[in-house]
């Protein structure tokens, strides 16, 4: 007896610290990260967000281009992967077939879990050159004179840019929030559905206007989900950003570089010392930036689900 | 049909239910289109990925090491490097994860700790992986003055943890309480409950995890990059930069040599092999349960 009572609080005392090791774990990350950063930010402070300019042999260091091109790529991934995931989220939970739904929705999860280099290597050898071919090209000769769309059709179209890792990050998030809106859609009472039904609702009415504002607080939350994984996204952007540290123009064409590409590319190979301290400090930039938007997405889903807990 | 005598108003009506139709038409068919647009882009990875992989695949992608620009060679080395790293980095990561998961679930689930933890987990499985690689060289490759494949070890451990809660928390929730009520009725401490009864009931459902969280790890680049570096040679002592698939890959994938890129080819294969087969096996284990 006794020695049950000794091995069950040895087990619960092991559990309790691994649990505890996962809280240390995100303290250690962010602690790291602000030890390796402090020189450049004791140098820069925050002008470094604005400072344009990446020179590691003068040591001046700045980290605008880096941080556009990953809120440049992330928002045009938003652009193309809201709506399509909302298309399949829909079909998924009203228009297909029981018997189509099991396969077709394992094929976007299995879309999810294709490594990213996978996606990289592609998006270099065989996207990039059929975006440049049949988009790029006809878009420069269609758009080049005009004043808004000319500028941002500008620049070398060869598959290499802003615009082809914004579109493949967009293939890669798609599944992610693709399958949270398919989960929340699931979620809404098949009452508050039927009774639309009844009084001679459209299954597009029925979507737009019963379930969409149900589940508004977990659709949010997939977006913001799929958000933190673009911007956090390191090889499939690496591949087709082009690793340029200075930006040319305001194309889309134009090739750029983004906090991730910047440390795969660089970190290695950099001096101990202000590079070293300055990609630190990129990389402290943005873990807080998918910090904020991961802790926003988790407390949208949360009060889905606690909304959920309240009427059932 | 309609009894009302007012000759504008049903037409009108009709005329609105024939725009409503029309819209519900349109919305579905987007819809459609875009399902198709999903699933095109799986396909034609897949098919490129088959297509030009397949074509790197020889007897000496797994007896040779890479080669040095224009020669002949294969992965060996990558291969064994990633499979070292895949398998410590699992050893240390599911205890931890288990045991995790089981105090979320078994001990104080509803607790301040419990609560934390589950909203710092749901944070650190969707956190850039890249930083993850900044810590541990921070933490482990500057302590030691050296890019070591145990660093691409624990970086990749630091991976598995968090999948591995998620998954052994959510599996041990679906357990009924009775089971665990019938064991504490017998007379059995709370340890014995949770691994034999409890932990054996979800059994198959944490196994499944465990799996999904080597079939993440087994592409992970980033974490590597700056931790176990890579090696263009076998080596099987892991305190030394250490070859692996994910980095060679990308070493090889970025340069311009006709071989190299070969071999990228046929790494990719393999690694969209090896994770599509682990994801599919784990789907199967938690569905025949």
């Amino acid at each position: 007896m006794r020695s049950g009572t000794v091995s069950d609080l040895l087990f619960g005392a092991v559990a309790r610290g691994a649990a505890l090791l996962t809280l240390a774990l995100l303290l250690g990350i962010i602690l790291s990260l602000i030890i390796g950063a402090w020189p450049a930010i004791e140098r820069y402070g925050l002008g470094f967000l604005t400072h344009n300019a990446w020179d590691p042999v003068q040591e001046d260091f700045g980290g605008m281009v880096m941080i556009y091109g990953t809120l440049a790529t992330s928002g045009i991934a938003l652009l193309i992967a809201v709506p399509v995931s909302f298309g399949i989220a829909l079909f998924l939970t009203e228009l297909a077939p029981a018997w189509l739904k099991r396969p077709l929705g394992t094929a976007v999860e299995l879309l999810a879990a294709v490594p990213s280099i996978v996606y990289g290597m592609w998006g270099l050898m065989v996207f990039g050159p059929v975006l440049a071919r049949y988009v790029q090209q006809p878009l420069q000769a269609w758009l080049g004179g005009t004043p808004v769309f000319g500028a941002l059709v500008s620049g070398p179209p060869v598959g290499i840019g802003i615009l082809s890792a914004g579109i493949i990050l967009s293939i890669m998030i798609i599944p992610f929030i693709a399958s949270v809106m398919r989960d929340v859609f699931e979620v809404t009472p098949p009452l508050l559905k039927e009774s639309a039904y009844g009084l001679g609702a459209t299954t597009w009415e029925v979507i737009w206007k019963i379930v969409l504002p149900y589940t508004r607080a977990g659709v949010l939350g997939g977006i913001m989900l799929g958000l933190g994984r673009a911007l956090g996204e390191t090889m499939a952007v690496t591949f087709v950003i082009g690793n340029m540290n200075q930006l040319r123009s305001s194309s889309l064409f134009e090739a750029a570089n983004s906090i991730t590409s910047a440390l795969a590319n660089e970190f290695a190979e950099a001096a101990p010392g202000m590079h070293q301290a300055a990609l630190i400090y990129l990389g402290l930039i943005l873990f807080l930036i998918t910090f904020v938007v991961l802790v926003f997405s988790r407390l949208l889903l949360l009060r889905l689900q606690k909304n959920e807990g309240k009427r059932a | 049909m309609n009894t009302l005598s007012d000759g504008k108003t049903p037409a009108r009506r009709t005329s609105r239910f024939a725009r409503r139709k029309w819209i519900n038409r349109v919305a579905l068919t987007l819809s459609f289109i875009a399902m198709i647009f999903g699933v095109f882009w799986l396909m034609w990875i897949l098919w490129e990925t088959i297509l030009l992989g397949f074509a790197g695949l020889s007897f000496s992608l797994f007896t040779q090491s890479t080669p040095p620009p224009n020669d002949a060679g294969g992965l060996a080395n990558a291969l064994f490097g990633s499979f070292m790293m895949v398998t410590l980095a699992t050893f240390i990561g599911a205890p931890i994860g288990v045991l995790s998961g089981i105090y979320l679930a078994e001990y104080h689930p509803r607790g301040w700790l419990a609560v934390t933890v589950r909203f710092v987990n749901d944070l650190l499985l969707s956190a850039p992986s890249i930083v993850i690689g900044l810590f541990v060289y921070a933490v482990i490759v500057i302590r030691f003055r050296q890019f070591s494949g145990w660093a691409g070890a624990v970086a990749l451990s630091l991976i598995v943890i968090p999948v591995v809660i998620r998954t052994t928390e959510n599996m041990l929730a679906l357990i009924p309480s009775s089971l665990r009520e019938a064991a504490y009725a017998l007379g059995a401490p709370k340890w014995k409950v949770i691994i034999h009864v409890t932990l054996n009931a979800a059994r198959a459902g944490v196994i499944t995890g465990i799996l999904l969280a080597v079939a993440r790890i087994s592409g992970e680049t980033a974490p590597l990059l700056f931790t176990a570096l890579n090696n263009q040679f076998w080596t099987s002592d892991l305190s030394g930069p250490t070859a692996n698939l994910p980095v060679t890959i990308f070493q090889f994938a970025m340069s311009p040599y006709e071989n190299w890129q070969q071999l990228a080819w046929a790494g990719v294969f393999l690694i969209t092999l090896a994770v599509l087969g682990l994801n599919i096996l784990a789907r199967l284990l938690s569905r025949r349960k």
